[in-house]
């Protein structure tokens, strides 16, 4: 099949293209632009501090709505991602070691990801799960 | 009589006269390392720690901001934050914006944006006010 040869003719499983190299780079720009624009909207709700307390108050309270509270969950998540995929880049870049051990840092990093998200996200949602199911609290 | 020129695709590399782009490049990492200090530090204090997000409000900031310890961790962070995300969509406008006016646009935009919020954000921390009502 000629599709058969041209794919084995090109230079498949480079550090870039393809397979986990290019795909931790496309989520390592997805999750940066989300929590970009997250930011400018963050330091905008931070800002009501210098109107009114209750002002202020009044916006915190939108972010502890259960459905707020599972984008934050997502949030966390962004960011986790992009600071370990940021520490897995610089590594690539800077140690002579990085480019052969990079698939293996991608399943270290996703390993970390997984140990802190499943309890952190426990944590972060306690509270709304508490208070749609109706613990004594 | 100078030396003969070459047309662009074949003139011989030029020492760049400024180095932006590396620079930019290497600021991404630098900044890099600081924010995931930074930045997984607040989210750990803000989202997970003692009821997250459920404990905050006005007294809580207020209390923070009493300490000049956060007022400094939120300024850096402020900064270079928004310069690292402004960096990386300038990247990523200059990666998919072919056009040449819509890529124009887009980093007007950008760098109005980012210039707006960060003036504004070291506004607050610098003027917060505990006693305001």
């Amino acid at each position: 099949m000629a599709n058969t040869t041209a794919r084995a003719k090109s230079p498949v499983g480079t550090l870039y293209r393809g397979y986990d190299g290019m795909w931790s780079w496309v989520a390592h720009r997805i999750t940066g632009v989300t929590v970009f624009f997250f930011l400018l909207v963050h330091v905008t709700d931070t800002a009501l501090v210098r109107v009114s307390p209750d002002v202020y108050n009044g916006v915190i309270a939108t972010y502890k709505t259960p459905l707020v509270n599972l984008m934050e969950v997502g949030l966390v998540g962004a960011v986790l991602y992009h600071a370990l995929n940021g520490i897995r880049i610089i590594l690539i870049d800077f140690w002579s070691k990085g480019p052969r051990y990079q698939k293996g840092m991608l399943r270290g990093l996703i390993v970390i990801w997984l140990v802190v998200m499943i309890p952190g996200t426990y944590f972060m949602m306690l509270r709304t799960i508490e208070s749609l199911f109706g613990s004594a609290s | 009589m100078s030396a003969p020129t070459l047309d662009a695709p074949r003139s011989s590399r030029q020492l760049a006269q400024n180095n932006f782009e590396k620079n930019a490049w290497m600021f991404m990492r630098l900044s890099g390392i600081v924010l995931v200090v930074l930045v997984l530090g607040h989210l750990f204090i803000m989202n997970i720690l003692d009821g997250g997000v459920h404990r905050i409000n006005f007294a809580f900031v207020a209390g923070r901001w009493a300490s000049p310890f956060w007022q400094l961790w939120d300024l850096t962070m402020l900064w270079l934050a928004m310069l690292h995300g402004a960096n990386g969509l300038r990247t990523i406008i200059n990666d998919y914006a072919s056009r040449e006016g819509t890529r124009l646009t887009l980093k007007g935009l950008l760098y109005a944006a980012t210039f707006l919020t960060i003036a504004l954000g070291t506004l607050v921390i610098f003027t917060f006010d505990p006693n305001i009502s």
